[in-house]
């Protein structure tokens, strides 16, 4: 086989796991987009809050440490203790819940029946609020996560694909995890909107409000609902990012990425956000090997807008979501 | 001459038996900023009617039916049901306590099937808790089969089962209207509302709904409150009805007392010119 296939199969295969990780964030949107009709601009930094917390919890850090020294003129920092990790991240599940809860108290109940204009305005503030509050809560220094999910070169695909190929194929064990811990996600929320009854409340207030409040769903614990699971994403699109390339305040900025796969995948379908995040993944990475002799590298930081920018041309309401039809 | 107004309930003339008060309405006004939508209207649904409202265009009976359903909430009067004055309650919480109602303006789950827009009319009888829910456990897995009995009866009841698994959007206008009911029964309603179950049908379509809203009551004895435009269609239908003009009641009775009303003839059938 030639060298320069086999180059392209690798760079599809690693495209494939970071499409995972792009979709991981998208998937919070479409969630929320969904249920509420809310672009919800804080979800990346919703990313960010969660890994700051699970760091913060595991680490035994004191959360507002500077803030309360700088009043009491204390020195505190730490706890002094570790918070193991299967004890921190179901406690750092219920802290999302809190701002789930939060969120609909303080901001969705009192814009209800506004514009979605006025809401995704709410959002941008609530985006800056949240990494204020992080960043006055656990500090703003770069923090590692390890929350034991391994890292490095996966022994076993490259051992695989040199006795095949005779090349090994280099492939982080991390996006590996990552891809599988997502399929699982993605799964677990399949099962649980179209089987079960909250999960068929929450599709029905996606669809209609007022039908739903006829048969009885309250609206205001159906966006708890989904902004709690938004959150739950969150911390696992938090926990990929952050165990790769630390906990850092750039993270938010994974947002900004989510878009191109949105524009994708549609707005309103989770496995759009899948499919679209996995075009992008694998598009980035092998219009990078091709083009880079030619143009010259870092492509991928512009390509994802690139290839949005020609989808809003073709087909504005992305891959599966749902047809524009103008009435008139 | 029928006695209506007895508290034990009454006979009707084909041998219906009706029953005390279910809901009162007591005095209830109404108002958008400066308009007067209801005006000091009160009047009460027995166990077992079909309680019409009538009324020209904008006379106020949807808002009724709102302040029924505790879409809107009245500035002044009461709602008493079941015997009890009802405090303010949003709509979700009164669609708990028994009261399932249907929309001018179908409002239905337009990407769901027929099946499971259905099952959200049974959604408070579930009582499985989160958790069950989330792992399919305990109660979460019988329940969801009990009550996916319950709707398939009423599919069969309301001859819908060859579009079970169409997603609504894909509906005709006069199946959407039954589909939107059968999610009201489903929920087993102690007072079932109807906003112009027949408005925008053809002929054969208003002949199927008159009829199951005529089983529907006399099979499960459901109570049933219906706003319409059809005057002889709610005469057929209906044991009693209210009457209302410009936000105000003009006449309550049986539909032959309704339709010797002086007021009710001059202002909603024209007066007559022969």
């Amino acid at each position: 086989m030639p060298d320069n296939l086999l180059f392209a199969m690798e760079a599809t295969l690693n495209g494939l796991t970071a499409g995972v990780m792009y979709a991981l964030v998208a998937l919070g949107f479409v969630l929320i987009f969904k249920a509420s009709g809310i672009f919800n601009f804080a979800q990346g930094v919703m990313a960010l809050f969660a890994a700051l917390t699970l760091v913060g919890l595991q680490s035994g850090q004191v959360p507002f440490a500077h803030l309360i020294n700088a009043i009491f003129g204390t020195r505190i920092h730490h706890f002094g203790w570790n918070m193991p990790t299967l004890l921190a991240i179901p406690a750092t599940v219920l802290v999302m819940i809190g701002l789930a809860i939060l969120v609909e108290r303080f901001i969705l109940k009192h814009l209800v029946n506004q514009e979605p204009i006025i809401l995704f305005m709410a959002t941008i503030g609530l985006a800056y609020l949240l990494e204020g509050v992080g960043d006055i809560m656990w500090g703003a220094e770069v923090k590692a996560l390890d929350v034991g999910l391994p890292k490095g070169m996966s022994g076993a695909v490259d051992d695989l694909t040199f006795g095949w190929f005779g090349y090994g194929f280099y492939i982080d064990r991390l996006e590996l995890w990552a891809a599988g811990i997502a399929a699982i996600l993605v799964a677990s929320l399949t099962i649980f909107s179209q089987y079960t009854k909250q999960g068929r409340a929450l599709r029905a207030v996606a669809d209609d409000h007022q039908a739903a409040l006829s048969v009885g769903i309250s609206l205001r614990f159906i966006w708890v609902l989904t902004w709690s699971i938004a959150g739950i994403v969150a911390l696992v699109a938090g926990i990929m990012w952050g165990s790769k390339s630390g906990v850092q305040f750039s993270l938010s900025l994974i947002a900004l990425k989510a878009l191109p796969v949105l524009i994708l995948g549609g707005f309103t379908s989770i496995p759009g956000a899948i499919v679209g995040g996995l075009i992008i993944g694998v598009g980035e990475k092998l219009f990078d090997f091709y083009m880079q002799p030619i143009i010259g590298g870092a492509t991928e930081n512009w390509f994802a807008y690139m290839l949005a920018l020609v989808f809003l041309l073709f087909r504005p309401q992305g891959l599966f979501g749902e047809r524009i039809i103008e009435r008139v | 001459m029928l006695d209506t107004q007895s508290d034990e309930g009454y006979i009707t003339a084909d041998g219906r038996k009706i029953g005390g008060v279910a809901m009162e309405m007591r005095n209830i006004t109404l108002r958008f900023g400066g308009v007067v939508a209801i005006k000091d209207i009160s009047f009460d649904i027995r166990w077992g009617e079909i309680r019409a409202i009538i009324g020209p265009n904008g006379a106020g009976k949807s808002s009724m039916l709102n302040v029924i359903s505790g879409f809107y909430h009245p500035q002044e009067g009461e709602v008493i049901y079941k015997g009890y004055k009802r405090p303010k309650m949003k709509p979700y919480q009164v669609a708990r306590q028994g009261i399932a109602r249907t929309f001018q303006n179908i409002a239905l789950f337009e990407g769901m099937s027929v099946l499971d827009n259905i099952m959200t009319g049974r959604m408070h009888h579930m009582k499985a808790n989160m958790l069950q829910q989330a792992l399919w456990w305990g109660r979460a897995s019988r329940e969801e089969d009990e009550n996916r009995e319950q709707v398939e009866k009423i599919i069969d009841f309301l001859e819908i089962q060859h579009i079970r698994k169409t997603p609504v959007a894909r509906l005709p206008y006069g199946l959407k209207k039954r589909v939107e009911l059968a999610r009201a029964l489903a929920a087993e309603p102690s007072i079932l509302l109807l906003d112009e179950p027949m408005a925008g049908m053809n002929v054969e379509e208003k002949e199927d709904m008159c009829r199951f809203i005529l089983d529907v009551n006399d099979e499960f004895g459901t109570t049933t409150v219906l706003i319409e435009h059809d005057m002889g269609v709610v005469m057929d239908l209906s044991d009693r009805v209210v009457v209302m003009d410009y936000g105000k009641k003009i006449g309550d009775g049986t539909p032959d007392e309704v339709r010797g009303n002086e007021d009710v003839i001059r202002a909603y059938l024209g007066v007559s010119h022969d």
